[in-house]
């Protein structure tokens, strides 16, 4: 039998019932070469301190639910693995830049108010009955925004942007690139509209390419992509303005 | 809910936390020495605008060997303003379709380099054709 | 929602930003090195070259293009890096780092108009 290895793990505790600053616990615990973070921590929830809160949900990196600070990085816990992490300590905390609800759990009011804002949805170009049939596309067509439309929200990419971490009014790196989703898809009608939020002062003006965002994503989203491809087109409109014939 | 009470961190020395940014930082702060240069040949215009003896001036403190220190050094600042330029380049432009395919950004970068290089050799060429 | 008047000091850093990355090293190289160490001819980087290059049109573009680009390139990226460093001192930072690229763009272009073609 080998030796089971053991490694440490140092989590950022906030418990706000106990009207305390954040602290510091450690543990070390057995773990396998299959284990991740996220099954580290529910090995400490379930036998060594049952008031540990964090998030999950599927633990196949799907539901970006997960996210924490693993190292210092935005990360997914669920596919994370201690062994990548050997000898330790590992080092675990939540989300940066968002405030702390309890221990790794962050407080997402933020993100999906502006969820909602994007209009994260089709908004037919032209309405189509039942019987006139689905809305078609191309393969070229879904090429255009495809890429941007496998972001699973996990908000890793905003723990990676140090501008929404100054300035929490800027919309933000994976919102962005799911606003391009839908403004790229060629079933869409709302893409003026949502151009409104990406030319205001809260849109994609904050970013300063720092590209980050684009390095955490568990997704290959490259939402610093989706900002700055924006601040190109929101650029031409803020010219466009003053050509004869327009407005 | 009454027991709710978010704990915000703190932003301070933000740029500490992760090598990432402080690469980021050491190319924003190449701003600053294209600011200084910019202002070197801004007042290299104004002596040459008052006159031969003024200019000569000019001209003699860059021949000054902290000038010439300063000026190796702004070359290298430039150089790294240029590696980093090229090579955030594949987020900040809208993606180049070759052949159905999307470029790779490595590809990108590449070529942002091989440009400036070719830009430069050729500025260079022609201060030395000029000069012949 | 208000809209940014940032597109007008991106469009002005992006051009900075792409001209120093393809010639700024060179421009240091030949004006701050190999001209003061005469390793170019005297006359090149003397008075008379260098008035008859800022009076021919190209010449004169190019000149206003680098100081004027070059400082909008180096504002812009200032007055974010002042927000970067926790200075969040707003208008003041803004009118200062633009405001010098302004006021340098209209004395380099005075002057270089001055020198006559
Ligand atoms: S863009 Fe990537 S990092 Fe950002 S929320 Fe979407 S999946 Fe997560
Ligand atoms: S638990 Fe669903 S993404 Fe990790």
């Amino acid at each position: 039998m080998p030796e089971p290895r053991t490694i440490t793990v140092e989590v950022l505790r906030y418990q706000p019932a106990k009207g305390t600053n954040p602290y510091v616990d450690r543990w070390t615990i057995p773990y396998t070469e299959d284990m991740s973070v996220l099954q580290g921590l529910q090995y400490i929830k379930d036998t060594l301190d049952g008031s540990l809160t964090f998030r999950w949900s599927c633990r196949m990196a799907i539901c970006g639910s997960c996210g924490m600070m693993i190292g210092g990085v935005p990360k997914l816990a669920c596919r994370t693995f201690l062994r990548d992490l050997a000898p330790g300590p590992v080092r675990v905390e939540a989300l940066a830049h968002f405030p702390i609800e309890r221990d790794l759990v962050v407080d997402a009011e933020d993100f999906v108010g502006k969820l909602e804002r994007i209009k994260p949805w089709i908004e037919p170009r032209e309405p189509r009955t039942l019987e006139e049939g689905p809305y078609t596309q191309t393969p070229a067509q879904l090429a255009r925004y495809e890429s941007f439309s496998h972001c699973i929200n996990c908000m890793l990419c905003y723990s990676a942007c140090p501008q929404y971490g100054l300035n929490p009014d800027f919309l933000g790196p994976g919102l962005t690139a799911l606003l391009h989703r839908y403004n790229s898809d060629s079933r869409d009608g709302a893409s003026a509209e949502r151009m409104q939020l990406v030319h205001s002062e809260e849109g994609v003006w904050s970013c300063t390419a720092v590209g980050y965002c684009s390095e955490v994503c568990p997704k290959q989203v490259d939402p610093a992509n989706a900002v700055n491809v924006n601040k190109t087109a929101s650029a031409i409109d803020w010219f466009a303005r003053f050509l004869p014939g327009k407005r | 809910m009454a027991l709710r009470r978010t704990y915000v961190r703190s932003m301070d020395g933000w740029w500490r936390r992760d090598p990432f940014f402080i690469h980021y930082m050491a190319r924003e702060a190449t701003a600053v020495f294209v600011v200084a240069y910019a202002l070197i040949l801004l007042a290299g215009v104004i002596r040459l605008s008052q006159g031969e003896a003024a200019f000569g001036e000019w001209l003699e403190g860059l021949a000054n060997p902290w000038s010439i220190a300063f000026h190796v050094a702004l070359c290298a600042i430039f150089a790294y303003h240029t590696w980093s330029w090229f090579r955030i380049m594949p987020k900040t432009m809208p993606p180049v379709v070759v052949g159905g395919r999307r470029l790779p950004g490595a590809a990108i970068t590449a070529l942002g380099l091989a440009a400036a290089a070719i830009a430069s050799a050729a500025f260079v060429a022609f201060v030395a054709w000029l000069a012949s | 929602m208000k809209r940014s008047n940032q597109p007008v000091f991106w469009v002005l850093f992006g051009a900075g930003g792409m001209l120093s990355a393809l010639l700024g090293a060179a421009l240091v190289f030949v004006t701050g090195i190999a001209a003061p160490l005469h390793w170019l001819p005297t006359r090149t980087m003397g008075y008379e070259g260098v008035l008859a290059f800022c009076r021919n049109g190209a010449g004169k573009a190019f000149v206003f293009a680098v100081i004027s680009l070059f400082l909008w390139h180096g504002a812009h990226r200032i007055y974010h890096s002042l927000h970067d460093l926790g200075l969040h001192t707003g208008m003041v930072a803004k009118a200062a780092c633009y405001g010098l690229a302004a006021a340098a763009t209209i004395l380099a272009a005075a002057t270089l108009l001055q020198l006559g073609f």
